[in-house]
């Protein structure tokens, strides 16, 4: 007999080869970690004014969450801090034992719609510089997104071009739900300073755009939150290409984040029949909708599909391109995607590797 | 079925949980006001440590705004997904046809069942005095 009393916590490992995980979410141990990045003048604000973001939910998010702060329950850090603050437990947790080669870190509390526009920026940089510090430079797996105060286009700009060759950064970070669809003009000076700077866009799910999450109003449950994603999503990538961003900045990559893609085909196909009568109305457009969908968009995994008949789920892709794919776990938060576990059975090794590593490699610029 | 000897009763008072391996499986015990209960310390559906969920109650509706909560403290929910178990029997109640958590037998054995004495050690004698908590796997 062999009894071990309080074992290690591990996962149960059966990603041999290595992976890239593209939505990781780091988090602050400490209310004032991000004070040495910013002025004196913003911890004040902060003690006294708080955070005011556009919606009216001042305690806590706007929906209710399924696990204390919508987090894996056995993800606390020993040392203490909440979920995703600790670098050396998700070594322990993630990194390790499921291989990751590659995993891009995306804040979601980051000051990104935030009603004051001189603090949203400050906290932002904070962010950026704080990514670098306590995460990129400590763990060169480990690769961070660059937060803006997406609502201040200008100052959102200033801050993607001044990181500009900085290899800490992969990526631009923004959130879906803002105040206008991402389209609108007022966000181009992202796109444009995103495309000057090489790197591709993400678009996270949720945000603080001060709207009810669906265009019929609030609704009641979580799961609508979690189906509602992407809807949010649709309206985001709707006004991408209609708005002709991907027209005006030809090299513009994006990367659509925890929403799901199993709805890309049918945003696809209706974009196209409504496109052929109705062009006259976008005669900016060169192209057919879902050609730049086609052409633009990266898709994150998690929350995998799941469709009831695996053929389903390949058709889907087939639609994207498995070249479109990037895996991604969602850590620390409870809806985690286990790496072994989301891809059925009769992938080419091919789309296997390109689905679990290349595909966010060559997006990324990672040798 | 092999029986394992877990733990003096004391160790294991009412509300708590023990995690332990044996024979490189995960096995989780639970005491639950007086009445012990073990599982395989892995959800069925992706693999996460199960036990390491809270217990909560069954939320079960006939109509809608008619809500029973029931077997309070006696379902574990996953740490990931939430799924949720029944403690006595592994059932699933997100997908009980596809789906169920490994239950084991646990009972209390008194000390002199478990450990047929007395046995002397060179400096250590073996107290069978106490009840303990053992495991069939």
């Amino acid at each position: 007999m062999n009894v071990q009393f309080r074992p290690e916590p591990s996962a149960s490992v059966s990603v041999k080869t290595a992976i890239a995980d593209c939505d990781i979410h780091p988090a602050r141990a400490t209310k004032d970690e991000l004070y040495p990045f910013m002025a004196k003048r913003w911890h004040a604000h902060l003690e006294t004014y708080g955070i005011q973001a556009y919606h009216g939910m001042m305690e806590g998010p706007p929906y209710p969450k399924a696990q204390p702060n919508a987090s894996r329950r056995d993800a606390w850090p020993p040392e203490g801090g909440p979920q995703g603050s600790s670098l050396s437990f998700m070594q322990k947790q993630l990194l390790d034992p499921y291989n990751v080669a590659l995993g891009v870190l995306n804040p979601l509390a980051s000051g990104q719609g935030l009603r004051n526009q001189d603090f949203a920026g400050a906290l932002c940089v904070a962010i950026n510089d704080w990514q670098i510090e306590k995460w990129t430079s400590k763990d060169t797996r480990l690769k961070a997104s660059i937060v803006v105060p997406t609502e201040d286009g200008a100052a959102a700009a200033a801050e993607i071009r001044r990181r500009a060759g900085d290899k800490n950064f992969v990526q631009v970070l923004l959130l879906s739900r803002n105040v206008e669809p991402l389209g609108q003009r007022r966000y181009w000076p992202i796109y444009e300073a995103a495309q000057e700077i090489g790197l591709p866009v993400g678009v996270h799910a949720f945000g603080f755009g001060g709207n009810p999450l669906t265009p019929s109003g609030w609704p009641s449950f979580y799961i609508e939150e979690m189906v509602g994603h992407a809807q949010c999503q649709q309206t985001v990538l709707a006004s991408l290409v209609l708005e002709g961003v991907f027209e005006r900045y030809p090299k513009l990559k994006m990367v659509m984040i925890e929403a799901g893609f199993g709805w890309a085909p049918s945003l696809g196909w209706r974009l196209d029949k409504n496109f052929e009568r109705l062009h006259s109305e976008v005669p900016h457009l060169k192209r057919k909708p879902s050609e730049y969908i086609r052409d633009h968009v990266w898709w994150t995994t998690q929350p995998m599909e799941d469709p009831e008949r695996r053929e389903h789920l390949f058709q889907v892709i087939e639609w994207i391109g498995w070249d479109k794919l990037l895996f991604a776990t969602d850590y620390p938060h409870w809806d985690f995607d286990e790496p072994s576990r989301v891809l059925p059975a009769g992938v080419s090794d091919a789309n296997r590797e390109a689905f679990y590593l290349g595909n966010a490699k060559k997006l990324y610029g990672i040798s | 079925m092999v029986r394992h000897v877990i733990a003096p009763v004391e160790e294991l008072p009412p509300g708590t949980r023990k995690f332990l391996t044996i024979d490189e499986r995960p096995i989780a015990i639970f005491n639950i006001k007086g009445e012990f209960f073990g599982l395989l310390n892995r959800c069925p559906h992706q693999g996460a440590a199960l036990c390491e969920g809270p217990l909560i109650g069954l939320a079960q509706s006939s109509d809608p705004g008619e809500i029973e909560y029931t077997k309070l403290g006696e379902i574990i929910r996953c740490p990931w997904h939430g799924w949720e178990f029944d403690i006595r029997t592994g059932q699933s109640y997100c997908d009980p046809r596809r789906f169920r958590a490994r239950a084991y037998p646990v009972n209390v054995e008194p000390g002199s069942a478990v450990v047929k004495g007395p046995y002397v050690a060179e400096t250590l004698a073996v107290s069978v005095e106490s009840d303990y908590v053992v495991v069939d796997l």
